[in-house]
């Protein structure tokens, strides 16, 4: 595994792109995090003061940051398009499988990079988040901490799978662009398809639970959107926004199942196809 | 005992409408130098595709090292070029071969040394994407060469280059080949096949032709080229001789096909005591195009 971990570190890490892109999605969440996390006084006209909302209160926190911090997937999305049509377009798949990688190897490297970089992102996320979290939350108990701290494990889980299914489509169509633009219809078409069941063809309960096995769908459910929550933060009265946003484990499991499937399904591909 | 290094039996490979590969059966023993013959589009780079495991078989099989291995675990043992020198446009020849060192599993001790070899020491540190089609051609084979590998497998090395660059990789095949390397030398360009190679396969649509010593396929006696003022009176003479089966009137040259052996010296003697005094004599023998294209040609 460390074998296959230093090949593709290599592959990556001597291309400029790709280490630019590396450190920059690392970089941006975390100076957005920290940016966000202080107080801005514009020369004493206003302030601006995020911590005041109530939003980096635990345990609400784990909730929000990464939700917002999953967005940055993107910039990663790019590097794993980008690092599997350019094996075909130098035509460096041909000469890595001569050289003596076998094609289980081959996805194997950079299944393994994307794991380990979700992880380090998850860990990187999670501690930024009791770090901010203990800066500014209201309470700071050690009881009340770690509650919903399972958003941090939803994050990993929907960072893998996303990958996962961006490497499916890069080895199958082998292009970054259109290997890219085939995942912004995919994600589209999920969302006609959700919103004409829920409206036009069936009611909202058939959508959704039709949709949670549809991989944008699985993977947005991991960690639904925490604004509602806010917004009944400030004002609790408001029962009918209640919602189910909680982490749970068929969610995580339709996700596993996803990113095993596309996972295996690039293997498969490789191992069909004529370099 | 010569060991064998590959095995390859009734391969086929089927492309959607074409048989690309029909029944191919040879084997590659330790030692020699192969050269695998054919025209364009006669099988050759898929034959070795199958067996570098970047093409799928359709059926058959084939053998590394008596099957003792797995065959990217025997690949590590394989060096291997493939037409177009592919490396990684943005890192420089010494970090493209320390890549290649990563995935065979060897030391980088020999990069400097194979670098040198093929003379792209001094170009060490520049960005694959800056070099010539030559030099890349030759950081192919220092990447090849990385793991002093047991054969070394070539698919038209010379393709495309220019005749410098073309005299640089015959002369370090040769100095491989010298060195004691089993060499497969897949190649439409016969002088090559004939000045290296000790054994050849020939392929002609997928099928093979003929698969054998280079040597017992050029068996003939060989034939004379001759000249004379006196054309017609010699080509009666050589029509009636004994030792001749065939001669051919190739307007000022007459070639004359040998059944036996038949030294230039003595036919000189005979035509001069015959009156038929020569302007150019010269005893050959067919060469390996010569036979390439009869056996490619007959069998249609």
């Amino acid at each position: 595994m460390i074998r296959l971990l230093q090949i593709e570190f290599q592959k990556l890490w001597k291309n400029k792109m790709s280490k630019f892109l590396i450190i920059i999605s690392f970089i941006i969440p975390f100076s957005v995090l920290i940016l966000s996390s202080i107080k801005i006084d514009f020369f004493g006209y206003f302030t601006i003061d995020l911590a005041q909302t109530g939003i980096f209160n635990f345990p609400l926190i784990w909730h929000i940051i990464p939700f917002f911090a999953s967005y940055f997937k993107l910039f990663f999305a790019l590097i794993v398009v980008s690092m599997i049509a350019n094996e075909y377009s130098n035509r460096t798949i041909k000469q890595n499988l001569i050289d003596g990688l076998s094609k289980k190897e081959f996805i194997l490297t950079k299944f393994y990079f994307i794991l380990v970089y979700t992880l380090l992102s998850s860990l990187f996320i999670g501690i930024a988040t009791l770090i901010i979290g203990l800066i500014h939350s209201a309470h700071t108990d050690i009881e009340v901490l770690f509650i919903n701290s399972e958003f941090v494990a939803a994050y990993f889980f929907k960072l893998l799978g996303f990958f996962s299914f961006c490497m499916f489509v890069a080895m199958l169509i082998k292009r970054s662009a259109f290997a890219l633009g085939t995942l912004i219809v995919i994600a589209i078409a999920e969302v006609i398809i959700y919103e004409n069941l829920k409206w036009n063809w069936a009611n909202d309960v058939i959508a959704e639970n039709i949709m949670m096995f549809a991989p944008f769908t699985a993977l947005y459910n991991l960690i639904n959107q925490p604004i509602q929550r806010i917004v009944m933060i400030s004002s609790p009265d408001k029962t009918n926004l209640m919602y189910d946003y909680a982490v749970h484990w068929h969610e995580i499991v339709i996700v596993c199942v996803w990113t095993f499937l596309f996972t295996y399904g690039s293997y498969i591909l490789l191992k069909n196809r004529d370099l | 005992m010569p060991s064998t290094i590959l095995t390859v039996n009734n391969l086929n490979k089927k492309f959607s409408s074409i048989h690309a590969v029909k029944n191919l059966s040879f084997t590659i023993e330790k030692g020699n130098v192969y050269g695998i013959l054919g025209p364009n589009g006669s099988g050759k780079s898929t034959t070795l595709g199958i067996v570098l495991n970047v093409v799928n078989k359709t059926s058959g099989d084939f053998f590394w090292f008596n099957n003792s291995i797995s065959t990217h675990n025997a690949l590590k043992k394989v060096g291997a070029i493939i037409e177009h020198p592919n490396f990684y446009p943005y890192m420089t020849a010494e970090e493209n071969l320390k890549l290649v060192c990563k995935i065979k599993g060897i030391p980088t001790a020999k990069i400097i040394e194979k670098l040198t070899l093929v003379g792209l020491i001094e170009r060490k540190d520049s960005k694959f994407r800056s070099f010539s089609l030559g030099m890349k051609q030759r950081l192919a084979i220092a990447s090849a060469l990385l793991n002093d590998p047991e054969i070394l497998i070539l698919d038209e090395p010379t393709n495309g280059l220019d005749p410098q660059g073309i005299h640089q990789i015959r002369s370090l095949i040769t100095k491989i080949a010298a060195e004691g390397t089993t060499i497969l030398l897949a190649s439409h360009l016969l002088d090559e096949v004939e000045k290296v190679c000790s054994h050849v396969v020939i392929l002609r649509n997928g099928q093979k032709l003929y698969d054998g010593r280079v040597d017992q396929l050029i068996a003939s006696n060989g034939f004379f080229e001759v000249m004379s003022t006196q054309k017609n009176k010699l080509i009666d003479f050589l029509k009636n001789h004994d030792a001749f089966n065939t001669v051919k009137d190739e307007g000022d040259i007459i070639k004359a096909f040998l059944n036996t052996n038949l030294e230039a010296e003595i036919l000189n003697k005979q035509l001069l005591e015959q009156d038929i005094p020569l302007s150019h004599l010269v005893k050959r023998k067919e060469s390996l195009e010569e036979q390439f294209l009869q056996l490619t040609n007959n069998k249609k």
